[in-house]
């Protein structure tokens, strides 16, 4: 447990000394924030988050694995990794110190967009129901997204092809139900259960359902699952 | 449990794909010996490392370090290894200071004895003027010795360094020396180098290994002996310049005469009757002989003798 929190304290700083976290949570406040805005005037009706959590989750399937991409490429390829399995450490707190790493910056990234809202309730009445079950979504679509890519991060040595594997599989998942036309009964629930946008579309109504989190929690809990055992590999 | 081998390596092998790495290596290390790994590049050192510091299974053969199995007992053998490996990989982007809090955070130090160990070893390793510093800003040598202080800020029982020397200016060979010949007084050190010197002036005993395999086990003077050996005679100086080759070949029990201007290497199967006959034989001859000694191979010559030669002493060994 404690070893899990040395490896998020580590990451945590070197997150906050890097130039990559930094331009990526500017670049995804800047994007989401101009496209909330700028038609939030232009077609203004009611108050609500709804024109951010429309728009915020595509960008995630993106920055997040911008967040991730380096978390396990850039030790396999430096050498650290290898230094640091000689430790009295397992794979499953190397895994979880990092991907609770990457969710504290999102945390801290979506903790910054905390504005909108504030901003909207001064102007009337916000359904704070909604909007806080909106973050509880957009957190949870975030955190899969880390899994993902920190899964996509243990696979290489190279932070580019990780980052493009990660980008694939988190949009994929995203469209997963759009891409596959109009199919009916069994096969269109099964692709309505695999997408990541419809699950949180749920959410972001203001539904905290349970089947909703199972679907995120498991799917967090595969890739890091997935990337434990690729580390491991090197042992047998 | 005090007299129990440190390490005790019984008929290990390794492959990668098709390239046989370790071929059934067996040996034991004692506690508080300093052991050199000698080989030219691919022998198969770093893979031993990489086995005994729980990193890589080996495909059979058993691997015990203090008394612990590498495989069933993985996180005991971590606990009680310090390790070094070749390339010294840091992160960059941290201080030397936080970087050796975060390793003895995560090697179990406790908490309130986490600063006196750091001060321990930045005294050790003469890491006083860069405590405050990045890593990446750091020389060749400076970073070595974050290297090894990492691989010791734990008190470990056995430490394993990988080419620990390599890269470094003389002045540095030297100081790092220093700080491993420290290091030994109390632990067990296993270190991998293809410097020769250093092997003679450090270690208590050497492992050479080539292709897998280990070719020689002992101190230096029982490997220089056991090569001498092999290939026992006589050099002979002398000061005519005129070949003699052909002369000293006639005495019996001569196998072969190698010239090297005035000095001549005699092989021979015995030696002591072959050195009164060879007196005799320059007197009768009219030679003045400059020298007559007993053939004792130096580091290189026993290096290059149990490797056949093939050993290529500079260089990083890369291997995977």
């Amino acid at each position: 447990m404690q070893n899990i929190m040395f490896i998020w304290k580590r990451e945590i700083a070197s997150y906050f000394n890097s130039v990559v976290a930094f331009t990526v949570v500017d670049l995804f406040l800047l994007i989401t924030g101009a496209l909330f805005w700028l038609s939030f005037f232009s077609e203004i009706n009611v108050l609500t988050m709804r024109g951010f959590f429309n728009q915020a989750p595509l960008f995630l399937a993106f920055f997040a694995p911008a967040i991730t991409m380096g978390l396990i490429a850039t030790e396999k390829r430096s050498g650290t990794l290898q230094l640091l399995m000689t430790m009295p450490v397992t794979e499953w707190q190397i895994v979880v110190g990092k991907f609770l790493a990457a969710c504290t910056l999102l945390a801290v990234m979506f903790g910054c967009t905390l504005m909108y809202p504030l901003t909207l309730d001064r102007l009337g009445d916000l359904d704070w129901g909604a909007t806080m079950a909106g973050y509880i979504g957009m957190m949870l679509l975030g955190g899969s997204y880390c899994a993902i890519g920190i899964m996509a991060s243990s696979f290489t040595k190279d932070q580019v092809v990780s980052i493009l594997v990660a980008f694939f599989l988190c949009f994929g998942l995203y469209l997963v139900d759009q891409l596959a036309g109009q199919p009916t009964g069994g096969v269109a629930y099964a692709f309505q259960y695999a997408s990541t946008s419809y699950h949180f579309q749920n959410i972001a109504r203001g539904v905290i359902d349970v089947r909703d989190v199972v679907y995120y929690l498991s799917l967090i809990v595969v890739c890091l699952y997935i990337a434990r055992t690729v580390i491991a590999s090197r042992r047998w | 449990m005090a007299n129990q081998p440190s390490i005790v390596v019984e008929g290990l092998t390794k492959d990668y794909g098709d390239f046989r790495a370790l071929d059934g290596i067996s040996f034991k290390v004692e506690p508080g010996e300093i052991v050199g790994f000698l080989g030219p590049n691919g022998a198969g050192k770093t893979t031993t490392m990489k086995i005994l510091t729980c990193f890589m299974a080996a495909n059979s053969g058993s691997a015990k370090v203090v008394g612990k199995d590498v495989y069933q007992e993985s996180e005991a053998v971590r606990r009680s290894i310090g390790y070094l490996p070749e390339n010294v990989p840091l992160y960059e982007d941290m201080l030397v200071y936080d970087y050796l809090m975060f390793v003895a955070q995560v090697r179990g130090i406790e908490g309130a004895k986490r600063e006196d160990a750091i001060r321990r070893v930045v005294k050790l390793t003469g890491l006083e003027s860069v405590v405050n510093r990045d890593i990446y800003e750091l020389s060749k040598g400076f970073r070595q010795r974050v290297g090894l202080a990492q691989a010791i800020i734990h008190e470990p029982d056995v430490v394993i360094l990988d080419e620990p020397t390599s890269g470094l200016d003389p002045n540095q060979i030297l100081e790092i020396r220093d700080v491993i010949t420290e290091i030994g007084r109390e632990k067990t050190v296993i270190f991998s180098t293809h410097i020769l010197q250093e092997v003679s002036a450090v270690c208590d005993r050497i492992i050479v290994i080539n292709h897998g395999k280990i070719v020689a086990d002992g101190t230096f003077e029982e490997l220089s002996d056991q090569v001498a050996e092999s290939a026992r005679g006589l050099v002979v100086e002398v000061e005519s310049d005129t070949d003699m080759s052909a002369k000293f070949a006639t005495l019996d029990d001569v196998t072969d005469v190698l010239r090297d201007g005035k000095t001549y290497r005699v092989l021979t199967r015995k030696e002591s009757d072959v050195r009164k006959r060879l007196v005799a034989l320059a007197a009768a001859e009219g030679i003045d002989l400059v020298s007559l000694r007993t053939y004792q191979p130096d580091l290189e010559e026993t290096f290059r003798a149990l490797t056949g030669g093939k050993g290529s002493v500079s260089s990083n060994d890369e291997e995977e």
